[in-house]
């Protein structure tokens, strides 16, 4: 008997992945063939994905649009014929196949254990694949001293970004006196480039919910929440879902299973504010203030949320711990470095060859990760950089790409673990360019609560725009670097202390790009517009006028049906003629 | 959504942190913030109409003036960023006519611009409404700005989407 899953994570669904699934429902209305949905299994760059499955075979066909449904439908489902041109990966008795195989086999997957596996929005599937077993192990074969001390021993350390330990931080709540104590779950991944949590909460939120109530057994406390990004819709109504089931099960609610424990979540949604996904923050948003981050200590596990003992961890951390408790500390702590136990998932995108979601082991060189897993550069270009920890981190040189990734050393290399985002960056990418983008985001962002950050990122962002337009001075480099290390030094919270990152970690392996925007005027990626002239590739133009009807300064002249052409001595680099051109006739450098 | 905006302030019960929930159904409800909901809000809850206001602004999700029928949110976060989302941008204001957070003058399109939408290996991205559209270029973009416009003129009737409720 075959089945059919289509992969329905956003991802799947913003690539077109729902009109496959019609069709393919359609095409099995009244056949054995079952039908159902998965989450994400992580190869974003060949949404969507359809798999089908039989007795001792898989296979993951890549880019299903309707018409393919229907061909694989006729030859693979009917005619038991494999189509292989569009096979991404497989499994046949012990083989592995299919064109990006090396994708899955390179990685050690138990955040992302189930997702792409299980239909996200069926607890039994969760169930089958050992779901809820950890919690009944916690419930009656283990005292919270002793869950406390097995997350302890595995080594866990938060996959937020800070990397605190997890065990130590369960103990510090639970050893805090009082009755009342709540748990969050931080899913308010707000770091562009990042978005691990989503697909765990979109392909296995009951991972994530059986993972809370472990720690709240542990910590001793009856209330949860879920703080969650309003811009993940389909997250929050798989989580509603999930919640709804768990409850039904018992997993939730009073007397969890009989074993006198109750807890129970309820889900807090953001309202668009970068910094709430700062603890402290965080917990004043749930309290229907402004999300402005507080002074520590005191510290959540003492005094948190509505000023009581509070646990806060991210998505992947809590996905973690069903499966540290159901395999044991030790397995866990097998995996990855001495000081940075277990695996990793990692949001790979930008100019990478294959974008989307890896765990792998701790330990594992960016090299391993961009080029090995990623495959490379998009259209054979030159790997330059790779960003970690999106606005807070910093831009890690090609140079440096054996850097083993984990807590020890991307803080060596000026960058930042953060939460996981790895935006792959080529040479048509300028630094400066980059650096004023994230300064940009954490200007905007920016609470303002502290003046350094209120004010110096402003001036900050003011320098990188002139250096990006080509009017930057002698003398802003050293601006740059004096307002970096007050903005660090006078800020409350993580996000003033990191938002000079960006800058400081380009200039520190591309410094040279700053000095030839501001010395010679150019940008050498081609990349800033200001810098850059516009000209027509004769080749691709089609002469349809559209680009000199657009321009706003009539620099572009040319006959309908022939070569346009610009001139630039008019040429605004406004970037319109481009932006408006649908044969990529228009070039820029 | 049965769970209008007054049923929710009817329930209202006093319990803690309620606000931005209100809110966000209030938004829900009307397509934005208007000042008479600040007042029912406020006499509600005890919170004074200034704080209200003081969180409404915030947050960057809360609008005091009413959106289109379709909200575009072009992505520009890091790989969007990388990806020239910049020129999806401009085509969306030279197609529409307006600049981000604008609104047409028929009422259809809001342009908005969002940090990241998680979506990065798709990226280019945007959302219209509910729905995420990915591996953009500016000539698709004006496609399927084309198609929403035929669409909405087809069906005008059509109740338009909940334009800022679970996402603005």
């Amino acid at each position: 008997m075959k089945k059919l899953v289509v992969g329905m994570g956003t991802c799947g669904l913003s690539a077109g992945a729902q009109a496959s699934y019609d069709r393919l429902r359609e095409l099995s209305q009244g056949s054995e063939c079952g039908l159902s949905i998965t989450g994400c299994i992580g190869m974003c760059f060949r949404e969507p994905l359809v798999e089908i499955r039989e007795e001792g075979r898989r296979v993951i066909y890549g880019e299903v649009t309707p018409e393919r449904a229907s061909e694989i439908w006729n030859r693979h489902v009917l005619g038991g014929e494999l189509v292989s041109d569009w096979v991404a990966a497989s499994w046949s008795g012990g083989e592995a196949g299919g064109s990006e195989r090396d994708f899955l086999a390179l990685q050690k997957r138990i955040v992302l254990r189930n997702c792409g596996i299980i239909d996200p929005e069926s607890i039994g599937e969760y169930e089958e694949q050992g779901g809820y077993s950890a919690l009944r192990k916690v419930l009656f074969d283990m005292t919270p001293a002793e869950v406390i001390e097995e997350v302890k021993a595995s080594g866990l350390r938060g996959r937020g970004g800070a990397g605190f330990p997890t065990g130590l931080k369960w103990s510090f709540a639970a050893a805090s006196p009082g009755t009342v104590k709540y748990l969050v779950c931080n899913a308010d991944e707000g770091d562009p480039g990042a978005f691990m949590d989503r697909s765990v909460l979109e392909s296995d939120p009951h991972a994530v919910l059986e993972g809370m109530i472990i720690a709240a057994r542990a910590i001793g406390t009856g209330h949860g929440y879920i703080y969650c990004r309003a811009e993940y819709p389909l997250a929050i109504r798989r989580l509603e879902t999930a919640l709804a089931a768990a409850r039904g099960r018992g997993y939730l609610g009073g007397d969890i299973l009989g074993s006198g424990l109750s807890f129970d979540i309820r889900i807090k949604q953001g309202a668009g504010a970068f910094v709430c996904g700062e603890e402290t923050a965080l917990f004043a948003s749930i309290e229907g203030e402004r999300g402005m981050p507080r002074i520590r200590p005191p510290f959540p596990a003492e005094k948190g949320l509505w000023q009581k003992p509070t646990n806060n961890n991210n998505v992947e951390t809590y996905a973690n711990v069903p499966w540290i408790i159901t395999n044991g500390a030790a397995a866990y702590a097998a995996i990855g470095t001495e000081n940075s136990r277990g695996t990793k998932v990692f949001a790979l995108a930008g100019r990478v060859a294959r974008g989307g979601l890896a765990e792998v082991p701790m330990g594992m060189s960016i090299n391993d990760l961009v080029m090995g897993i990623g495959g490379g550069i998009k259209g054979g270009r030159t790997f330059k950089a790779v960003q970690m920890g999106g606005p807070s981190g910093g831009c890690i040189p090609a140079s440096l790409g054996e850097t083993p990734v984990d807590f020890e050393n991307i803080p060596k290399t000026g960058a930042i673990m953060g939460s996981g985002g790895m935006v792959v960056l080529d040479d048509t990418t300028c630094m400066v360019e980059i650096a004023r983008f994230f300064l940009e985001f954490t200007q905007n962002e920016s609470c303002g609560k502290c003046t350094f950050c209120r004010i110096g990122t402003l001036r900050m962002l003011e320098a990188l725009e002139r250096i990006t337009r080509g009017e930057g001075r002698a003398e802003d480099i050293t601006l740059l670097e004096d307002l970096a290390g007050k903005i660090k030094e006078a800020s409350l919270c993580a996000l003033g202390q990191t938002a000079p990152n960006p800058v400081l970690s380009t200039l520190r392996y591309f410094r040279n790009e700053y000095e030839t925007h501001i010395l010679e005027h150019r940008c050498p990626a081609g990349s800033c517009l200001a810098l850059v002239e516009f000209r027509i590739d004769p080749g691709k133009c089609t002469g349809c006028t559209l680009c000199a009807r657009n321009c706003p300064v009539a620099a572009i002249s040319g006959e309908r049906g022939k070569t346009h052409l610009i001139d630039t001595a008019k040429c605004v680099k406004c970037g319109r003629c481009l932006s408006s051109c649908n044969f990529s006739a228009v070039l820029k450098a | 959504m049965e769970e209008t905006f007054t049923y929710r302030l009817w329930r209202y019960d006093g319990a803690q942190g309620e606000l931005i929930p209100l809110l966000q159904s209030a938004q829900e409800h009307f397509g934005y913030i208007p000042r008479r909901a600040i007042k029912y809000i406020s006499a509600v809850t005890g919170i004074p109409e200034a704080a209200i206001y003081g969180v409404i602004t915030f947050y960057s999700q809360f609008r005091l003036q009413p959106m289109g029928r379709f909200v575009i949110r072009v992505c520009d976060g890091t790989a969007c960023h990388v990806s020239s989302s910049r020129m999806l941008i401009d085509a969306i204001q030279d197609e529409l006519s307006i600049e981000v957070g604008g609104t047409t003058a028929d009422g259809l399109f809001t342009l908005t611009t969002v940090a990241c939408l998680g979506c990065c290996s798709l990226a280019p991205v945007m959302m219209i409404g509910d729905e995420t559209h990915g591996r953009l270029t500016p000539a698709s973009v004006r496609r399927i700005l084309k198609d929403v416009r035929r669409k909405a003129a087809e069906a005008p009737s059509e109740s338009p989407k909940p334009a800022c409720g679970v996402n603005p």
